[in-house]
């Protein structure tokens, strides 16, 4: 049999796989197609409650203080964001320093 | 021939044969369906175990799962060592082949679109975990002596996990751009619980990359050389999977933006 190109030999796969890994491939990723048997993963109840917890939410992480590609500005565009964010109010604090009576009369 | 179509992947049509002893869900061996210029990978299961009412009870049985998964994956495997594989979401199931034909015709554009992108592409997983401290575990040495000692133990605690978990996030965000810019696409899944992976530690990143088979052997070293580089942390890798992560039409969000942001 060949194989198409040179692969190294499997990492972590076979059967010391973390199920984890598996589940998190199987049921998350990989192509939706809605087929004439009509689950949706997200209706069970074993999923949504036991699956949910062992693949841990985003807001999980952030819990735990796992987000740190959420404050890089290089991998993250909400980051890009809050610096502009941050980035237009420090503008406007100044320019209300600078021109005092006029921020007054806009207020 | 009665019974369910339970379809794995869809790919273009292979050479090489799959082994011969390969079952998938349902202890059913693949089988294939060719339409136009592609296959479907797919097991003829049983209606009582597949139709609607016994699979949604199936699937609230963790073993059943686990064991379906197990299956599913293997399969998806295996046609990873002949071929690159379009893997469906887990329990995609038709009614006979003629459904499965239809939804082939519908869909002809995007598998052929998305195998072209893919083709020759595998997918590396890879994890960062903060290993667990000795310290973690075991109780301090003593009792805190007064109010003003157990106050100072206590600070010293929450400072060093405050720095280790800086040290983490650094190792792990500097790990991921030197990854990301070797590999051809990236994708950042949430960080797995020790629930279920029964890793110990707790994880920090857990990431995708898709790089070409011929480079797959370079990035796996890149990957070995970490290894060593942050104390107390521990980098776990995985693959090569079918491109699970990278069937999505959407490309990655970061290199999208590179044009910039539109500032006011």
């Amino acid at each position: 049999m060949t194989t198409p190109g040179r692969l190294p030999e499997p990492y972590g796969q076979g059967g010391g796989a973390n199920l984890a890994d598996i589940l998190e491939r199987v049921l998350d990723k990989g192509v939706i197609i809605a087929g004439d048997i009509r689950i949706n993963l997200l209706d069970i109840e074993l999923l949504t409650v036991k699956l949910r917890l062992i693949v841990a939410s985003v807001d999980k992480a952030r819990e735990m203080g796992i987000d740190w590609w959420e404050d890089d500005p290089a991998l993250s565009s909400r980051a890009r964001r809050d610096e502009l964010a941050r980035e237009n109010a420090e503008l406007r604090e100044r320019l209300a320093r600078l021109e005092p009576g006029r921020s007054q009369e806009e207020a | 021939m009665s019974g369910l179509r339970y379809v794995y992947a869809v790919c273009r049509p292979f050479r090489s044969a799959l082994q011969s002893q390969l079952t998938g869900v349902a202890g059913q061996p693949p089988r294939q369906l060719t339409h136009h210029g592609l296959i479907a990978v797919y097991s003829v299961v049983p209606e009582r175990d597949f139709a609607e009412e016994p699979l949604r009870a199936h699937l609230e049985d963790l073993n059943w799962l686990a064991e379906t998964a197990r299956a599913h994956q293997g399969v998806i495997d295996a046609l990873t060592v002949v071929t690159t594989p379009l893997p469906l979401r887990l329990a995609t199931v038709f009614r006979d082949d003629s459904a499965l034909r239809t939804m082939m015709e519908s869909r002809e554009e995007y598998f052929l679109r998305t195998l072209d992108r893919l083709e020759g592409r595998v997918e590396w997983g890879v994890k960062v975990y903060v290993e667990p401290r000795p310290e973690d575990t075991e109780a301090p040495a003593g009792k805190p002596e007064s109010g003003r000692d157990y106050l100072r133990r206590r600070r010293l605690s929450a400072r060093d996990h405050e720095y280790i978990w800086q040290e983490a996030t650094e190792f792990a965000g500097r790990l991921h751009a030197t990854l990301s810019s070797y590999a051809e696409d990236s994708r950042l899944h949430n960080p797995q619980s020790r629930a279920l992976s029964g890793a110990a530690g707790q994880n920090v990143l857990n990431a995708a990359y898709l790089v070409p088979r011929g480079d797959s052997e370079e990035f796996v070293e890149l990957v070995d050389r970490t290894k060593d580089e942050a104390p107390g942390m521990r980098v776990e890798l995985t693959g090569p999977w079918a491109a699970y992560s990278f069937t999505g039409e959407e490309t990655n969000e970061e290199t999208d933006e590179e044009t910039g942001d539109e500032g006011p």
